[in-house]
């Protein structure tokens, strides 16, 4: 699947003009809340019409107003999971699943109630009204009523940010299956940056309606501008320590220490460092609480906006991670790119989400 | 009750029913088109609609009359073409109605489409569905309860029809003398105080079921969509 979006909209008082390319895999837009996000999302689902521009899926053109062209969202085979789920009222559960099959037509093989149920959880609700679901609940219905309509493309705009933080932490796992084993290729809406590098393959910024950055998540990640930045390192579980109720995992930029996780030793799992956790030392440290250390280079200096800290972006070993320091720091340590460092980490610091 | 009685109260049900049922589908179509469509002339249609509402019934009967009698631009065509006469018939008299009705069952109909989510009717369609299945499969069944209290209006209201009725068909016993006109008519002639009031009973009691049969409709509805 490749996605290819060219276009125009807006008035005077906002102008969103968007170009960018998706890959398969799980591509989050994202951006603070008014950078058109959403009116981006609803131009490839059929919900707006352009002003100017192309979308194109496959090759397949569903808008190009240069030619007249509009394919009706019905037509487009594109799901669709709204921030409020928006599931029928007057239907049960099991109805609202199999809405969109009635109009699917035939090709059912690839998407069946049972394994979408079972992927999502849901089995237990079936019979049940949707005003009587919770909304963690409500979300995980929504997708697997977007997925049984066998979309070639699903688009999730914020399906988390009605939802508390026990419920989001219920629902992430199914988003990840989603991506892993449906196969289905996601345009994800989000402002926030954990879901971003939990869920993404790749990234899309977008600054008052402009795509600023795309790119690997975690190539592009650490240049968001928002206050929760910071770097992603790919790793795999090594092993657990059960004594101390941790877990080692294995990345490119060296071994870290995390609180325990669930996951098998063997499996693959992203870390999510906050810039505001990162330490820097000039010298390998001795007799410190923090577990992890990892050598690294300085590869870029960003003030914040007040110039009363920066962010120092480092290359661990290709590993791409920032740490947030004071001026006053960045000035005594006389930090510079190419300046070696070691980043240390506290274990505690990390989430487990 | 005397047979002429009864044959009135028969006539006046199938002139309000006839006039409920064949307006409805066309009720729902405009209520749609002035809810959730913009175009060129949509006031015009609204306007057009809401017409007999406040226009005198006779006048309402007399443009009737002009137009789908016997002589009428559209009353030859019809007969003509297809053999529909209405002027001095029962089915004119349930057209007569019908008009009378329609911004009733209108009105009823595009506020309860208008309270439906939009944002469900677009789900449904990223779901697959085109605009008719929409309106069909989501539209519809949200917004049946105010179906329902349109068609119940426009019942009423045709039972209880007089002016554009006996302008545009007359008063012709057994094929155009529903229960108003019947009632008009005893109340001329002596000696027919009597009849007039048994009609009125049975005028009240009729529109008293069709009033408690729509609430017992609209609540069953209503528990289908609460329980479950």
């Amino acid at each position: 699947m490749s996605l290819e979006v060219d276009v125009d909209h807006g008035r005077e008082s906002f102008r969103l003009s968007a170009r960018f390319s998706a890959a398969p895999g799980l591509t989050a837009l994202f951006g603070r809340s008014g950078s058109g996000k959403t009116t981006l999302v609803d131009i490839v689902g059929g919900l707006i019409r352009p002003d100017r521009g192309k979308v194109a899926i496959d090759g397949q053109a569903l808008v190009d107003t240069e030619r007249g062209l509009f394919v009706p969202k019905h037509r487009r085979r594109i799901g669709y999971v709204f921030q409020d789920s928006r599931l029928f009222p007057h239907l049960s559960v099991r109805s609202n699943l199999l809405y969109g099959r009635w109009f699917a037509g035939d090709g059912g093989a690839a998407a069946d109630l049972a394994s979408v149920v079972e992927l999502l959880g849901i089995g237990h609700l079936l019979e049940r009204r949707p005003d009587s679901l919770s909304g963690g609940e409500k979300q995980r219905v929504a997708i697997g009523r977007a997925l049984l309509a066998q979309p070639r493309l699903l688009l999730m705009d914020e399906p988390l940010a009605s939802l508390d933080e026990a419920r989001r932490a219920e629902i992430l796992p199914y988003i990840e299956r989603l991506r892993d084993a449906a196969g289905v290729p996601i345009l994800y809406v989000s402002h926030s940056v954990t879901e971003v590098a939990r869920l993404a393959t790749t990234v899309v910024i977008l600054t008052e309606g402009r795509v600023t950055a795309v790119g690997p998540v975690a190539d592009i990640l650490p240049l968001a501008d928002a206050g929760d930045a910071g770097g992603v390192l790919d790793a795999v579980v090594a092993r657990h320590d059960e004594a101390f109720q941790l877990s080692v995992l294995t990345s490119a930029a060296g071994d870290l220490q995390v609180p325990r996780l669930s996951a098998p030793a063997g499996a693959p799992v992203r870390a999510y460092i906050r810039a505001r956790d990162v330490m820097l030392s000039l010298r390998p440290p001795e007799e410190i609480s923090a577990l992890n250390v990892l050598a690294g280079r300085v590869v870029a200096i960003v003030p914040t906006a007040n110039g009363a800290q920066a962010d120092v972006r480092l290359d661990c070993n290709g590993a791409n991670l920032t740490a947030r320091l004071t001026a006053k720091s960045v000035q005594r340590l006389a930090l510079a790119p190419g300046r070696p460092v070691y980043a240390v980490i506290k274990s505690v610091s990390f989430e487990r989400s | 009750m005397t047979p002429e009685e009864w044959t009135a109260v028969r006539l006046s049900l199938l002139v309000a029913t006839t006039a409920t049922l064949a307006s409805l589908p066309f009720g729902v179509a405009i209520a749609w088109l002035l809810a959730r469509r913009r175009f060129w002339g949509k006031s015009l249609l609204d306007t057009l609609v809401h017409l007999p509402l406040i226009l005198p019934p006779v006048v309402t009967g007399y443009l009737l009359l002009i137009s789908f009698g016997k002589r009428g631009p559209i009353g030859a065509f019809l007969d003509e073409q297809f053999g529909i006469v209405f002027s001095f018939r029962w089915t004119g008299a349930a057209l007569a109605c019908a008009v009378m009705g329609f911004p009733l069952l209108v009105r009823a109909i595009r506020l309860s489409i208008e309270a439906v989510d939009t944002r469900l009717e677009s789900a449904a369609g990223t779901l697959g569905a085109n605009p008719l299945w929409v309106f069909a499969t989501v539209t519809l069944p949200l917004c049946l309860s105010g179906v329902i209290a349109g068609a119940i209006l426009c019942f009423a209201k045709s039972m209880g029809e007089f002016g554009a009725t006996i302008t545009f068909v007359s008063n012709i016993p057994g094929e155009t003398q529903t229960l108003p006109s019947l009632i008009y008519t005893l109340t001329q002639i002596p000696g027919g105080d009597a009849g007039a009031m048994r009609l009125t009973l049975v005028s009240i009691a009729i529109s008293m079921v069709a009033l408690m049969g729509s609430e017992l409709l609209a609540r069953r509805i209503g528990i289908r969509r609460m329980a479950g």
